[in-house]
């Protein structure tokens, strides 16, 4: 048994892009051209262009037995392309893979779920899609189902589940996977913030295990604490491959638009109906500066949440969490925490929903803001605007000898004094 | 166990891999079959009334035209040709779709894909045997016992499988690239319908078209098993027999060589 698990060298996958024809290739069509073709002097096609797309080009790195890398990347870096090379759904246009150990896939949660099927059968039928034999599934369904909580509902068509147990029970038969190499695609940014815990801690045994793992995340708090390598994917090459810290910070660095310096820009697009919808978050000291990530902790910490609503929005709050780095969740609260809510009075048009973190409360290191809209009595529906991971914002402690060195969660000075006490008292605390 | 990927490299284990996931293609075929029947009312009996009703309406059709079956009951020999249509005419409309319809195995999750159109042919083997349930009570009904070439019946099953997945692989995989097909299989299974021995006997074509017609191999197999089934009361010509074997074997090397070809491609172009 070799030290290296994978070794991938020189890697290159190429599409061909074709422009004009949208919609599947009808033979109709290609007999139609290459007949065509016969007719006319020059080799140009008439009706279409190719071009060819490398989604991954020169990719080159080897994994050792037992490692457990991140793989990040902007959308369309060519993560997903990688993986799924890997797992040899598609084969590779250039370059050479070698393998050492059985691969199991998680590219997507509850792959051949059938909504007619109870729980149980689905346990088994998934099972046995993502490679486990009918008695490795037998051994293993019990811990299966207490891992998703879901024994209530075994016999049960998985089409009356709730969105949260399908999530739970197609998490659950993949985490109990027992393969020499784990690959995993972005499946943890499922199911709630309980359940999601519940997935880093398993992942986190399973990288722990001695298994050798491949992890694609946009959650840079769970890649950090699951992996302590990274590769930097950007536009199908390789950027980077060290340490996930530098990674990462390389990867935030870079990101257009994303949170650099302070501000982040929403790069999605708006649909078409919503009422409300988040453009931009800014970080600053103040409202009179201009927008930063870094802070001191006797700085406090101005939220700016620009957004354009075409009406009133009933019943609208925002709701906000800052997570650690480790991945703990060290505030959650929303705008109803106040006596009045100010969505209450809201109107239309572009404006800014301000938040403000008092200085002295979060101790230093680096924090995710995670933002959502909801309304319980609104007509559009539950889930108004959900920009989801905004920001990040790093925490310094320069007044204090302390400083940077301060564990736990909080930077709070305490009132720290010495009080003469007589001897009376003295005698009564003695008793 | 090391596996090397590179460009247009073969699996080098593949047959390997499809014994590695026998149980999924079990899995696939029984969720297939669970899935037909699960809130339905009539879901059982449809598997029973489709033979039932074809042979009655074929039986009415011979009466219509003045056909003559003096060799066997009439039910039982119309019967005995819409037993293996059925099975072969199910196994390739199945297998010819099922790449198309199980596309999100296809693009997230790695096995053989050779397994799916096999589950496939595999769900149509259960419908084959409800039939062949029914085949012996309707004989038992008429009061018609099989003779001793009735324990040949497997041989021709096994052809008829073969020829239904050749050709299914071969659809199957067109069907990936070119969505037309989709619309060829409903058109061969009407066709053939027509120039297959089912609603007449081979005995019943003219000599001067019997040999074009021998080349349908489905002639071949439902000739087979109407020998195996009637007691060889209706012949069995080895030409015919011949045609088929050949048609068959020619089918599953063809289908077999296209899909391994075009395997790698699928998750791109699905």
């Amino acid at each position: 048994m070799s030290e290296l698990a994978v070794r991938i060298d020189g890697l290159g996958k190429k599409y061909r892009v074709r422009h004009q024809r949208a919609g599947y290739t009808a033979l109709r069509d290609v007999i139609a051209e290459k007949v065509g073709n016969l007719f006319t002097r020059n080799a140009t096609t008439s009706n279409s262009t190719y071009e060819d797309f490398w989604a991954l080009k020169d990719v080159s790195f080897e994994i050792r037995r037992g490692e457990a890398i991140g793989v990040i990347g902007r959308n369309g870096a060519g993560k997903s392309t990688l993986l799924k090379i890997l797992s040899q759904i598609t084969e590779p246009s250039a370059g050479r893979i070698e393998l050492d150990g059985r691969v199991a896939s998680l590219l997507e949660v509850g792959t051949g779920f059938h909504p007619e099927l109870t729980g149980r059968e689905n346990i088994y039928l998934n099972g046995a899609i993502l490679g486990m034999s009918r008695a490795e599934i037998r051994r293993k369904f019990d811990e299966i189902v207490a891992f998703a909580e879901v024994e209530r509902f075994l016999d049960t068509p998985v089409k009356h589940f709730s969105s949260g147990m399908y999530v739970r029970l197609a998490f659950g038969v993949a985490a109990h996977l027992e393969t020499e190499i784990l690959i995993v695609d972005e499946v943890l940014a499922v199911g709630d913030v309980e359940f999601q815990k519940k997935c880093l801690g398993k992942m986190s045994e399973v990288a722990q295990g001695g298994r050798t793992v491949l992890f694609v995340s946009h959650n840079m708090g769970a890649i950090r604490r699951l992996t302590e390598r990274c590769i930097l994917l950007e536009k199908g090459r390789v950027r980077a491959d060290t340490s996930s810290q530098e990674a990462i910070d390389l990867y935030v660095k870079e990101s257009g638009a994303g949170w650099a310096n302070g501000t982040f820009v929403r790069p999605a697009s708006r649909p078409a109906d919503a009422p409300f919808f988040v453009e931009r978050v800014t970080t600053r000291p103040s409202l009179d500066e201009g927008p930063v990530s870094t802070f001191d902790c006797d700085q406090p910490i101005v939220i700016c949440i620009d957004y354009n609503a075409t009406r009133r929005v009933h019943g609208l709050y925002a709701y906000m969490t800052l997570t650690r780095a480790d991945g703990t969740v060290v505030y959650e609260g929303d705008s109803r925490d106040i006596r009045v809510n100010p969505f209450d009075s809201m109107g239309a048009g572009q404006s800014r929903l301000v938040v403000k973190i008092p200085p002295r409360i979060l101790g230093p290191g680096t924090y995710q803001i995670y933002l959502s809209f909801s309304s319980v009595s609104d007509s559009y529906g539950n889930q108004i605007d959900s920009p989801g991971i905004v920001g990040e914002f790093h925490l310094d402690d320069t007044a204090t000898p302390r400083g940077n060195h301060r564990n736990g969660y909080l930077s709070t000075i305490l009132d720290w004094s010495l009080r003469p006490v007589s001897n009376d008292t003295r005698e009564l605390i003695d008793q | 166990m090391t596996v090397v990927l590179e460009p247009n490299r073969a699996e080098a284990n593949y047959w390997r891999s499809i014994w590695r996931f026998r149980e999924l293609m079990f899995f696939l075929s029984w969720r297939d079959v669970s899935v037909r029947y699960k809130q339905t009312v009539i879901g059982v009996t449809w598997v029973l009334l489709r033979p039932l009703l074809t042979m009655l309406i074929f039986v009415a059709f011979r009466r219509m035209v003045g056909l003559r079956a003096n060799e066997a009951p009439e039910a039982i020999l119309v019967f005995a040709a819409v037993l293996p249509w059925q099975l072969f005419s199910t196994a390739l409309s199945e297998a010819s779709g099922s790449l198309i319809s199980n596309s999100n195995l296809i693009t997230k999750v790695y096995f053989p894909r050779l397994i799916i159109p096999i589950a496939a042919v595999a769900t149509a083997l259960v419908d084959f045997l409800v039939t062949l349930a029914i085949l012996a009570l309707l004989m038992l009904w008429e009061g018609y016992a099989p003779g001793w070439q009735v324990l040949l019946l497997p041989i021709f099953v096994v052809l008829t499988l073969c020829l239904a997945s050749g050709f299914g692989l071969l659809l199957a995989a067109l069907n990936v690239k070119y969505r037309d097909f989709r619309y060829v299989v409903p058109f061969i299974v009407q066709f053939g319908l027509f120039i297959s021995p089912i609603a007449f006997k081979t005995q019943d074509v003219p000599e001067q078209w019997r040999l074009l017609y021998s080349m349908n191999p489905i002639v071949g197999i439902i000739d087979g098993f109407r020998w195996c089934i009637l007691r060889g009361d209706v012949p069995l010509e080895w030409f015919t027999l011949a045609c088929s074997f050949l048609v068959t074997a020619l089918c599953v090397w063809l289908g077999l060589a296209y899909f391994r070809r075009v395997e790698r491609g699928f998750a791109d172009v699905i």
